[in-house]
């Protein structure tokens, strides 16, 4: 498994066709003709991949044709293509606006916020679930952790609203309880983004262990034995075998994680947004939805989420770069 | 693991460690979920007063009678069974065939046609230009508004083909390619009977997805008939408690919003329970599944 995750996609797929003796016996013939035949044979192949591939030219490509309207003046009557060009004024009012660095703050800050403390989570939850022998209660922590990654969004957001309630929710009454006064998390700011990431800790947590659970089980017994033998106490052996074995999976994580920190999933935002509590909420891809699809201005809402995918390919790249460099693990 | 070799005072205290760590996320996860069951059949006013925190105080059904008799939350679940099932199946007709097609390694062109699927999870046209080809193809307020623009998803594909990859041996195609059985018949009379695994894997997480879903609707539909059970459930759970926070309405206007909030705050809890029944209900038998569809997707990554 640690080697398997160190390995790109196409590596592995290498490793899995090896032993395909087919494959081999075909490779023996000259070059073109066994492509011709090859395609000429599998002829039926291409309509099994016909209907993935117009989805994905029809719902992915022809959007990325679109966003040239971010350059544009879009004009419904006269098309993407027929509508004027205005170079990067979208952009420059974008940047030039009062919100614009609200807007980045919120994004960066709930972003950076989940992550340091939802990345951790996750691994420490799974190291610990691997030091359990008893399978019952181990497999009670993970079911029932696992639970609320099916929960969905509006359900979630509707519980954070029904328990943060200043005056029916369990929570503040909790708080009164122990003598302190209610707090209004939703409708105050400063409370947004731990509400946002907290929530977050709780439904995905478990979920999450998944990865790194597939990963330890993959290390061979042997090592612990031996480290037994040697006198390593238990946190020993969990520093010195089991981290190692999952740091592959860590990285590749820490890289999807930072490679979409722009790419906030806004949807949960979205539902606790409030007037009183915009000045902390207001995000970009909530900004470029109401933008877009409330005002219907559509060119300028484009404008904003090309800047924020932009920002967030720079960094997908960029993280995956530092990681080959230093770990040898990486996307591509 | 081995531990029979007898354990240190160290690794004992660990061990204690370990197991109240596990035991409080057990807890904190598990409480919210006892609160919403106990809370959807006690009295409101006990629930609102915080008298009821663990068990139910009171218990009424008066919640769920009130949701049987809502129309609109009826309309909902009936619209979202229509869409789960007519969405997951568009998915798995193209994603299936698809996936089977590029595992074949003497398929030309597979890593291509890969590369240009995998590419859309780092680069897309974003959320306007999506939406104006949804508009432009004429689909705003059709049911296929709900199922076409989500028709596949890569990780999905990825997952799907890796299965292909390893789980089928390479032997049966070879033979079957011997036997003459072209690409079709091979796939319906050998792949497909093969593939029960990665189709229950693959229903499900398309399926969790489409029932889950509300923002395709919030975007795409207008019409409240057609409104899936999340948007239903977004009026009630989050709108209306908006109002009850942002709003210093006075007279009856404000009376009349107060019972159309206690209204929700007695069904609230019942609603997320009755919306999320039918994941409740498969969630234990079918775990190790989705578990299992998590770990292939892993092993890729």
């Amino acid at each position: 498994m640690s080697s398997s995750t160190a390995t790109s996609p196409l590596q592995k797929e290498e490793e899995i066709n090896r032993g395909s003796t087919y494959h081999k016996l075909k490779q023996e013939k000259p070059r073109k003709l066994k492509k011709r035949r090859k395609i000429l044979q599998n002829w039926q192949l291409y309509i099994f991949v016909l209907p993935a591939f117009l989805y994905f030219f029809i719902f992915h490509y022809i959007p990325m044709y679109g966003v040239q309207i971010a350059f544009k003046n879009f004009n419904p009557t006269l098309g993407i293509w027929g509508s004027e060009w205005v170079g990067f004024d979208h952009f420059t009012r974008f940047f030039q606006s009062y919100y614009f660095w609200d807007l980045l703050k919120n994004t960066l800050g709930i972003s950076v916020y989940e992550l340091i403390v939802g990345f951790p989570l996750p691994i420490i939850l799974a190291l610990a679930l691997n030091e359990v022998k008893d399978s019952f209660f181990k497999r009670t922590v993970q079911t029932v952790t696992y639970a609320p990654h099916f929960i969905s969004v509006v359900v979630m957001s509707g519980m954070i609203i029904a328990f943060l309630s200043p005056a029916t929710g369990i929570i503040n009454h909790a708080i009164q309880f122990l003598g302190f006064g209610p707090i209004a998390f939703l409708s105050d700011p400063d409370w947004f983004k731990t509400v946002y990431v907290l929530s977050g800790v709780w439904q995905s947590t478990g979920w999450g262990t998944i990865i790194y659970l597939a990963a330890l089980s993959g290390v061979d017994p042997q090592h612990h034995e031996a480290a037994i033998v040697d006198g390593a106490t238990r946190f020993q052996r969990i520093w010195h075998i089991n981290i190692p074995a999952i740091v592959p999976a860590m990285i590749i994580l820490l890289i999807l994680n930072v490679g979409s920190i722009m790419a906030l999933s806004f949807e949960k935002i979205l539902l606790l947004q409030n007037p009183l509590n915009l000045e902390s909420s207001n995000v970009i891809a909530t900004f470029v939805y109401k933008a877009g699809l409330l005002d219907a201005q559509y060119s300028f809402a484009s404008a904003v989420g090309l800047f924020n995918a932009v920002i967030n390919a720079i960094l997908l790249i960029v993280v995956n770069k530092i990681a080959k460099k230093t770990s040898e693990t990486s996307l591509w | 693991m081995n531990t029979s070799i007898h354990e240190t005072k160290t690794d004992q205290i660990f061990k204690v460690f370990v197991y109240i760590f596990l035991t409080g996320a057990l807890v904190i996860v598990i409480y919210p979920l006892i609160y919403i069951i106990s809370a959807s059949i006690s009295n409101p006013s006990a629930v609102n007063s915080g008298k009821m925190w663990l068990y139910p105080i009171d218990i009424t059904f008066d919640g769920y009678k009130l949701i049987f008799e809502n129309g609109a939350i009826w309309r909902g679940y009936l619209n979202t069974i229509f869409y789960t099932a007519l969405g997951t199946f568009i998915n798995l007709a193209v994603t299936i065939p698809a996936a089977y097609a590029l595992s074949r390694k003497d398929f030309a062109g597979r890593n291509l046609l890969m590369g240009m699927f995998v590419l859309t999870m780092f680069f897309s046209g974003g959320l306007i230009p999506t939406y104006l080809v949804v508009k432009n193809l004429g689909l705003i307020d059709t049911i296929w508004a709900m199922v076409l623009p989500n028709a596949a998803a890569v990780w999905n594909i990825v997952i799907a083909r890796v299965f292909f990859q390893t789980a089928i041996p390479k032997e049966l195609e070879e033979a079957a390619i011997i036997d003459g059985a072209s690409n079709f018949k091979m796939f319906i009379k050998i792949i497909l009977p093969l593939s029960a695994p990665i189709i229950a894997v693959m229903a499900l997480f398309y399926g969790v997805g489409h029932w889950n879903g509300y923002f395709n609707a919030l975007i795409y539909l207008s019409d409240k008939e057609m409104f899936p059970l999340q948007l239903v459930l977004r009026e009630i759970l989050v709108l209306q408690e908006m109002s009850a926070q942002s709003t210093n309405l006075t007279g009856s206007m404000a009376e009349a919003i107060h019972s159309k909030q206690q209204l929700a705050a007695i069904i609230k809890y019942g609603v997320m329970i009755v919306s999320t029944l039918p994941i409740i209900i498969v969630y234990p038998f079918l775990q190790r599944y989705f578990v299992k569809g998590v770990m292939i997707g892993s092993l890729k990554g």
